[in-house]
């Protein structure tokens, strides 16, 4: 593959379809600026501020565009909040669909069959294989990405977290969490 | 029926485990990196839309043994000779053979930010007024189509609740066949786990255009 991806590279930079500058500045922006730890100052902020976490649960797009996560696969955004009662879980059935803006590139096991099938028919198991057991009480709620929505799980604040700032709080969340797979 | 998705995965058996990963790792070779940005810089050039991408991608021979990755790359090739901008000649020899035809735009490096900033919103303005409003009772298309669609086959013909209406959308099954974007009204319709499976506990929520939906009887 990697001699295959170079000759095509080649042909498209010879045929002037792409510039090189540009595919460097794709990838270092995804390796290095747009990922997880955006969507993790998003729930930092929703649960140090009501204000902007009633913005967020009604108009996602808008207060997440606020912080300057936006477009590209985060066009229209919904936020999910999960409570003591209600855990959301987001997947794309179809593809691959996922937040970039706030979670840059979606991890492998969520563009794979497994969780692909799974997640619609049986959550409960495939929480189990995070880890992950809710109580029979806990109501979920499976999210398919089916068309150019984007979801972004808002977790619960961890137990013991009332003293730290924001930034401390945002360090605490992961990205699994803002999937609906893992528990803070 | 001619067109056959092979990526409507929703409730298939046998696909075993999710086998989690560290949060830091995004790609697992080189070529990888290279894939990722190539398909994003030709998509740039707006010679095809996401939906004529995704088409290709989910009927690609062989795509359940594909990495994500090597999906990509392949479906890449399929557009580019598709749209003629490469050939089969070209690609196998790793150089250009034929002249180059134009494209509308070429990404430049200085314009990456921007362009991932603006993205490709979907939401039109259209004089349509919603058919259904939150709280409705609707049934799913039950039929398949002989096209790329977003109604997955495990949500077919089945009962659901609007939950959302989030206005009109570029309507992927006709922009995926190069019919324009003909806006729907796009809903977000709750299905429960015994509506779908017969049994369980949990609800899925997926979004439809208006044109997969009816009143429920």
């Amino acid at each position: 593959m990697e001699l295959h991806v170079r000759a095509l590279r080649t042909v498209l930079e010879q045929k002037g379809y792409i510039d090189p500058g540009a595919l460097d500045a794709l990838i270092e922006t995804y390796e290095t600026r747009i990922g997880p730890r955006n969507g993790a100052r998003v729930v930092a902020r929703a649960w140090v501020d009501p204000i902007y976490k009633k913005w967020l649960l009604a108009d996602a797009t808008a207060a997440i565009a606020s912080l300057g996560y936006e477009g590209r696969q985060g066009e229209m955004m919904v936020a999910l909040e999960n409570t003591a009662a209600v855990h959301n879980l987001v997947v794309c059935t179809l593809c691959s669909c996922y937040p970039w803006p706030v979670l840059g590139l979606p991890p492998t096991w969520y563009k794979s069959a497994p969780y692909r099938s799974r997640a619609v028919k049986e959550p409960r198991s495939v929480l189990a294989d995070f880890g992950v057991r809710l109580p029979e009480s806990v109501s979920i709620r499976v999210w398919d990405s089916t068309a150019e929505v984007r979801y972004l799980v808002i977790p619960q604040r961890p137990p013991g977290s009332e003293h730290s700032s924001e930034a401390q709080l945002a360090d605490l969340v992961t990205r699994d969490s803002m999937i609906g797979t893992r528990l803070l | 029926m001619t067109y056959e998705s092979h990526a409507d995965l929703g409730g298939q058996e046998g696909h075993g485990a999710v086998i989690p990963e560290a949060e830091g790792v995004l790609f697992h070779a080189d070529w990888e990196r290279m894939a990722l940005a190539v398909t994003l810089a030709m998509g740039a050039t707006g010679t095809w839309n996401i939906d004529e991408s995704r088409g290709i991608r989910e009927t690609l021979p062989g795509y359940s043994s594909l990495t994500y990755y090597e999906i990509w790359i392949k479906g890449l090739i399929e557009l580019l000779k598709k749209h003629s901008l490469v050939s089969a000649d070209e690609i196998a020899v790793g150089a250009m053979l034929h002249p180059a035809r134009p494209v509308k735009r070429v990404l430049r490096a200085a314009d990456v930010p921007v362009v991932l900033a603006k993205g490709s919103p979907t939401l039109r303005v259209t004089g349509l007024q919603p058919r259904f409003t939150v709280g409705d009772h609707v049934v799913t298309r039950a039929a398949p189509v002989d096209h790329h669609t977003r109604l997955p086959a495990y949500a077919r013909g089945k009962r659901g609740r609007i939950a959302a209406v989030y206005g009109a959308h570029v309507f992927a099954d006709t922009h995926a066949q190069g019919l324009g974007e003909q806006p729907q009204y796009l809903y977000n319709v709750e299905l429960t786990a015994a509506e779908l499976w017969g049994a369980g506990d949990f609800t899925v929520a997926i979004d439809a255009w208006e044109p997969y939906l009816e009143p429920a009887p």
